[in-house]
């Protein structure tokens, strides 16, 4: 009897839930896990100060967010997607035929930082070295050959003598995809023979430019930054591969190397003479609008002063600010919700 | 004769017994010490484990604050002097706070100066003087001494997991927030507290004010999902296998099925839950129901396993005595057999909780890897688990969340530990043995 009951009040349940899926007053929010501390931050500030729900924010990825934002309009999807690369033209196709209209949100700038522990020495690196040091495949007197450098100073004598050992994170993260991106391809193009082959068989410079070597001289460190940073601490000889914001707040332990000259800094990677660094966004789905409550002034939230100025909260989370006037272009299209075209 | 036996005592080979003894006991002994060096290997990891936790962890359960003489004006809470709770919920505490801080060191004038003095005292601090004006309105036109939640930055300068000894640059708090401490900690407005907020709160991205009970909540919830789905299931299932189920093909095929399935990577759960419960029946994402649904289908065959074995261990003669006296076979297992078992299949459903408690894996799929700030309040409201939550901390980059992440992990291990010592206790109080 008691049973019978219980399965009765599971099968209501799952009625009531099913009603509950029909009408959603909260903003969901999916994507990137290098834009989740800033849309985090802002999400609670928007559930802190307006009447509407906090919003819900899902850290599953850039690639997976868009999957997500995309697969259709009703409450059933999200609202907003975090992204740390633009929409990719594929991407956008998916949307449009799911009947999605975009809004596209460009937030700022993240560096990436190759750093290592303060006890020990910093380090200057250009592009070429970090590809000489961390690619599967390197150009050695002129013949692509399975990467033999061991040692820094291999690469260069003014490298210290010590052994390559860089943790950073594994092919599912996009700070890694964007480092391959930078880094790994700025450093490949420097090669005349790589340089050659770009313009003749983009295919095949990719997958060299791409490889990342499996030999034990790249740790994969998984996605936990926080992780790397402790690894870097106990073994002075490490080097990590993380977001500018892990710098930020562990300055006191690690340093960052510079790159082709310039220190990652904060002023640095907003003026664009930090090299690795890209941009963030966010997409917002314009369907959603007016239906789920509070998109409108959420967008209006991100896009104010405050957030994400000069002097915005979102600074204090790391994030690096686009110039004043994008800052102000950027706002007038978002919250006039203008469509994305490709 | 005397050649045979002298052909006897040729071939008897010295006494060798006593060597033998010796060494089989030198195995013996070493046997036993390999095994202690095996028990105290195992203690050592989980005794390093708990002092990593407690010692990374303890500091969590105390937050500092710093008391401001905080002017309650009436014109700028209550202009109308009516007392009307809207009026009252929307004064500008953040202001009144701020002024009240600065009103403490006259001497910072230069905006960025006071931008930064401002930002020794947690966000938090409008929401203390709006609780405490709204629970108490008859604070309006008096000056009270308020202690308000202080920075994640100073709370980690006081607790030393910021050193002095290291340059300007590479710390976030800066000397002249130094000298201001120092004069705060001079007129005896710092103090450290009992951090309530760590059990009250939901999450947050300020270390100081983020807490577990939306996560606790959320945990409970799907838990308590798990348990009515599971656990009639799971008894009803194990009740027909082993007492009214023929022995065939079919029943030996879900027996290896049942076991099979206690031993599948949980991720597949996940992925079931997902493409069966939030695509297929269009549940909502993030819900502790459809969490719980997906732990339920996790736990039953460790429930359906314990409850057969349960079943198992209770004697024929028990059912042959209540047939004998003209029991049908439904009331032998109900009045009897059950009753005899439950002890250990409750054993198996509360050890089979306890591991869906310390799940993260399945509820990655199903949107429950999220930021949540939120209380749930029901079973189709977005919550995410303990779990869940001690990842998402242990990934962030604030520095004060590494402590909140061991004391996370400390609440959920208490949680544990009081599970299973149930599970002991129900265990050694109402087991029979036969």
């Amino acid at each position: 009897m008691i049973k019978h009951s219980l399965a009765v009040a599971a099968i209501a349940g799952l009625a009531l839930s099913a009603t509950a899926a029909h009408a959603r007053d909260q903003i969901r929010i999916v994507g990137s896990s290098t834009v989740f501390p800033f849309s985090t931050a802002v999400a609670e500030q928007f559930g802190k100060t307006t009447d509407f729900k906090t919003p819900v924010v899902e850290s599953t990825g850039s690639g997976g967010g868009l999957k997500l934002f995309c697969s259709g309009v009703g409450v059933g999807h999200p609202d907003i997607t975090n992204s740390s690369r633009r929409i990719k033209a594929s991407e956008f196709e998916n949307c449009t035929k799911a009947g999605i209209t975009i809004t596209e949100v460009k937030i700022g700038y993240d560096g990436i930082v190759i750093a290592n522990s303060k006890t020990s020495n910093p380090l200057s690196l250009t592009k070429k070295q970090l590809f000489q040091a961390l690619a599967k495949k390197v150009p050695v007197n002129g013949e692509l050959v399975d990467n033999p450098y061991k040692m820094w100073n291999e690469i260069d004598p003014s490298l210290p003598a010590k052994k390559i050992e860089v943790l950073g994170p594994p092919p599912t993260s996009g700070t890694r995809d964007a480092f391959v991106e930078l880094a790994m391809e700025g450093g490949a193009k420097k090669f005349e023979s790589l340089a050659a082959m770009r313009k003749s068989d983009k295919k095949a410079f990719t997958a060299v430019a791409h490889g990342i070597r499996e030999d034990g001289h790249y740790v994969e460190a998984g996605e936990n930054d926080n992780l790397i940073i402790q690894k870097l601490e106990a073994n002075p000889d490490a080097v990590g591969i993380f977001g500018f914001s892990f710098l930020d707040q562990n300055a006191d332990k690690i340093q960052g190397s510079t790159i082709d000259g310039a220190e990652p800094t904060f002023e640095k990677i907003a003026s664009g003479e930090y090299g690795v660094s890209r941009s963030l966004f966010f997409y917002v789905k314009q369907e959603h609008v007016g239906v789920v409550p509070g998109i409108a002034e959420f967008v209006e939230e991100f896009t104010s002063e405050g957030t994400w100025g000069e002097d915005g909260y979102l600074l204090d989370k790391g994030l690096i600010p686009l110039p004043a006037a994008d800052r102000k272009a950027m706002r007038a299209s978002s919250t006039g919700m203008a469509p994305l075209s490709m | 004769m005397t050649e045979m036996s002298a052909s006897a005592t040729q071939i008897q080979r010295p006494d060798l017994s006593g060597k033998r003894l010796k060494r089989r006991y030198a195995a013996e002994a070493r046997f036993r010490l390999y095994g202690l060096i095996a028990v105290f290997a195992a203690l050592g990891t989980l005794v390093l484990l708990l002092f990593s936790i407690i010692s990374n962890g303890y500091t969590a359960f105390a937050q500092h604050h710093i008391a401001l003489e905080v002017t309650f004006d009436e014109a700028e809470i209550d202009p109308t002097g009516e007392r009307d709770p809207q009026v009252l919920r929307r004064a500008n505490y953040q202001g009144i706070a701020r002024s009240s801080l600065r009103n403490a060191f006259p001497e910072v004038t230069e905006r960025r100066e006071r931008r930064a003095l401002t930002a020794l005292m947690s966000g938090s601090a409008d929401q203390t003087l709006r609780e405490l004006v709204m629970a108490n309105p008859d604070v309006i036109g008096t000056t009270q001494r308020v202690w308000v939640k202080a920075s994640d930055e100073l709370d980690s300068f006081m607790k030393g997991h910021i050193s002095r000894d290291v340059p300007e640059s590479d710390r976030r708090i800066k000397d002249r927030d130094i000298v201001w401490i120092d004069q705060l900690i001079a007129a005896g407005n710092i103090e450290s507290q009992f951090n309530t907020t760590f059990f009250t709160a939901g999450d947050s991205r300020e270390p100081e004010q983020a807490g577990i009970w939306g996560a606790t909540v959320g945990s409970f919830l799907m838990l308590f999902v798990t348990l009515v789905l599971s656990f009639p299931i799971g008894v009803l299932s194990a009740i027909y296998l082993e007492e009214f189920a023929p022995k065939n093909r079919w029943t030996d095929l879900i027996e290896v099925n049942i076991n099979n399935l206690a031993a599948v990577p949980s991720i597949v759960f996940g992925l079931l839950g997902l493409a069966v419960f939030l695509n297929f029946f269009g549940l909502p994402r993030s819900a502790p129901l459809v969490g719980g649904m997906v732990l339920a289908l996790m736990t039953l065959p460790t429930i359906i396993i314990a409850a057969r074995a349960a079943l198992k261990a209770v004697p024929p003669s028990i059912r042959e005595a209540a047939l004998g006296v003209g029991a049908s076979k439904l009331q032998a297992v109900t009045h009897h057999v059950l009753p005899l078992a439950m002890p250990g299949i409750l054993t198996g459903t509360i050890l089979g909780a306890a591991q869906a408690l310390g799940e993260t894996a399945p509820l990655l799929m199903i949107g429950m890897v999220a930021f949540i700030v939120d209380i749930p309040g029901g079973f189709t409201d977005s919550a995410t688990a303990l779990p869940v939550q001690i990842y998402l901390w242990a990934d962030s980059p604030e520095r004060a969340f590494v402590e909140k992440t061991s004391a996370a992990i400390m609440v959920l291990l208490a949680f544990l530990v009081v599970m299973n010592a149930v599970a002991v206790l129900l265990r050694k109080r109402f087991e029979r043995r036969w």
